[in-house]
């Protein structure tokens, strides 16, 4: 047991245990020994991969910046090893509701901005240091859901846009993709709201590892890279991972969340 | 370049991007939808469609090069069933492209040697086109100016009509929950005859509650003899006993209440019954020709199981003397000594009818003329 490649992950939704114990099995049978550990929040987890509790973790982009500067101060390397290719070069929006006053993101100084929970990083942290870069501060309305979860959970997102249509809050942010999910499932109808910003592209979650760790790393890294969505046994797991295929971890795309933090 | 005009990805267009990518691999996309640019991003990375912005209201796609429907396969031929049909097939419609990685159903009865019939389809399309409306196609309000023991008696055989059209309905229905549905004209002629055995139940408990509160009596014994269909595991064996012998039995009995009954009500309700039993023997004796024609060793095991049967009942009462005396007092029809000797008669001689009906389907199953009368002597005395 001992020899296992330990995997930390974060249970956001009920459906993680499906997905890691499905690779789990799929890495057994390609001989890697694999074991996960779930947390209820990335704090816990961070703090138990800078332990040693865990090997590998699928990190936040929060949780990387977390992991990867308390590495530094301890005089160790952190390393991005993979990620999904839905997690490159995402966006976050600024929307207000297409029949109010507001016309320009510059309008909404002073305003209500509702955000999603406080540790998101697309739907707070993020558009956050965007409306400050273009000198837009309010009042931050945050919609605090599963706290801890860094925004996984999707509730903190549909929360901001409730109040956005209820008119308690003057703009909402979201990820971009959520702008076509909701309309999809009824929450917004077409055309109920205007993009006031979008930020510039970034990178999300991330297999995180410290130095020091097992070689079965490397044979980790590369079955998951040799996954194949033609594969019908994974395909059901990353439809619910929500990817097509993992690619290399790349750290460029965390520079605009470094500056939120 | 794909013009989306002003069509958003909120609003559609996504369905105009997949077209256009399903012929070419690689196309330019542009559109005056103020959400283009947060839309469409998100949109390609879900289905793994590499994106580049050419400018800012322009973009370049290239198709997915992955996809579920690697590996997937044809559920069959929709016009045809073959002779296995892979549980991992599931619920697939026959002959629906299925993905991989489906789950396998359990769904036993899988072969087409021990379900198919050629003429299921025919068999269902009747059925559907004869379904009968039980508040219409009876007469309810027929007059009624038969003695009360004779009502009596009309009473005692819905009761047991009742409780042999329920086997009629249960048995077949836990095939139908293991039958693969690639059989799909089997699975819908064994679904209609469920609603049929429903149908009967309904109108003999209605006529039996016309002019009576309480309902008549269910034997030890008939139960025994129900008991040994209903636990039969398999279904050839099944089918056999149930609708080759039992229900063939129960149309000479249908009959012979539709032919002697004082009302027209009970005529009409056994003779409606009796058409739709008529096409459930049909179905009954045309798989297990198709099932004996392929399989010699099937008769002697269909064989056995009537042995079997008869030795199981060997201890139970057979037909309740209720139901004997209702149906020679129902051919009566009152208690004049020479009516009962005439309605007596009648019974006797549906006995022979019966007999004669199970021989000549034994027969049709490919048992010689001495064999078949040999096993349908050992038919149970419940009749079904």
């Amino acid at each position: 047991m001992s020899k296992d490649l330990v995997l930390g992950a974060v249970a956001y939704d009920a459906k993680v245990v499906p997905i890691w114990e499905g690779f789990r099995a799929w890495f057994t049978a390609r001989g890697l020994p694999f074991d996960f550990v779930l947390y209820s929040n990335y704090e816990r987890q961070v703090e138990a991969h800078l332990r040693g509790d865990v090997d590998v973790a699928w990190n936040s982009p929060l949780a990387w910046i977390h992991t990867e500067r308390a590495a530094k101060a301890a005089g160790r390397k952190a390393e991005a090893i993979a990620m999904r290719d839905t997690d490159r070069d995402l966006t976050s929006v600024v929307l207000v509701r297409a029949d109010g006053p507001i016309r320009q993101v510059t309008d909404l100084r002073g305003k209500r901005i509702g955000v999603g929970a406080k540790d998101s990083p697309q739907a707070t942290l993020i558009p956050l240091r965007v409306l400050a870069d273009a000198n837009v501060t309010g009042s931050i309305v945050y919609h605090d859901v599963l706290v801890g979860k860094h925004g996984d959970h999707v509730g903190g997102e549909r929360d901001a846009v409730k109040a956005l249509l209820a008119g308690t809050v003057d703009a909402a942010c979201i990820i971009d993709g959520n702008h076509v999910a909701f309309v999809r499932e009824g929450l917004l109808s077409s055309n109920a709201v205007r993009v006031v910003q979008q930020t510039p592209p970034y990178d999300h979650c991330n297999f995180t590892i410290l130095d020091g760790g097992p070689p079965s790393i490397g044979q980790f890294r590369e079955l998951l890279l040799g996954m194949s969505y033609d594969d019908a046994v994974v395909r059901p797991l990353l439809d619910m991972e929500g990817l097509k295929k993992w690619l290399p971890g790349r750290t460029t795309g965390y520079a605009l969340l470094e500056r939120a933090v | 370049m794909l013009d989306l005009l002003d069509l958003g990805l909120h609003e559609g267009a996504h369905l105009l991007i997949e077209r256009a990518l399903s012929r070419e691999p690689t196309i330019v996309v542009g559109g005056t939808s103020s959400t283009l640019a947060v839309d469409l991003p998100p949109w390609a990375r879900a289905r793994g469609h590499r994106i580049e912005r050419a400018d800012a209201m322009t973009f370049i796609l290239h198709r997915s090069t992955t996809t579920r429907w690697h590996g997937a396969e044809r559920a069959g031929n929709p016009a045809e069933p073959q002779n296995h049909a892979p549980l991992r097939w599931g619920l697939a419609a026959r002959g629906a492209l299925v993905e991989a990685g489906a789950p396998a159903f359990d769904l036993p009865l899988a072969d087409k040697r021990e379900v198919w019939a050629d003429e299921a389809a025919k068999l269902y399309a009747q059925a559907a086109a004869t379904q009968w409306d039980p508040a219409t196609a009876i007469p309810w309000d027929a007059p009624i100016e038969h003695p009360p023991e004779v009502e009596d008696a009309i009473v005692q055989l819905m009761t047991y009509l009742i409780e042999n059209e329920t086997a009629a309905l249960l048995v077949p229905t836990r095939f139908l929950g293991r039958l693969h549905p690639h059989f799909r004209e089997v699975m819908q002629l064994l679904a209609i005859q469920a609603a049929d055995e429903a149908r009967h139940i309904e109108v003999f408990t209605r006529r039996a509650r016309l002019r009576r509160d309480l309902l008549g009596l269910s034997t030890a014994g008939g139960q025994a003899s129900l008991a040994t269909l209903f636990d039969e595991p398999d279904f050839a064996i099944a089918s056999f006993l149930l609708s080759v012998l039992g229900e063939g039995s129960f149309l000479s009995l249908l009959w012979f209440i539709r032919d002697h009954a004082p009302d027209a009500c009970t005529r009409q309700v056994a003779k409606l019954a009796a058409q739709d039993e008529a096409r459930h023997v049909a179905f009954g004796l045309a798989h297990l020709a198709r099932h004996t024609g392929e399989d010699p060793t099937l008769r002697e095991r269909l064989a056995a199981a009537i042995e079997r049967r008869h030795a199981a009942l060997a201890h139970t009462a057979g037909l309740n003397a209720e139901v004997f005396d209702a149906l020679i007092l129902l051919a009566a029809g009152g208690w004049e000594p020479a009516d009962l000797r005439r309605g007596h008669a009648a019974v006797v001689a549906l006995g022979r009818a019966m007999d004669d009906g199970r021989r000549q389907r034994l027969a049709r199953l490919g048992f010689d003329a001495e064999r078949s009368a040999q096993l349908s002597a050992l038919h149970t005395r419940n009749f079904m």
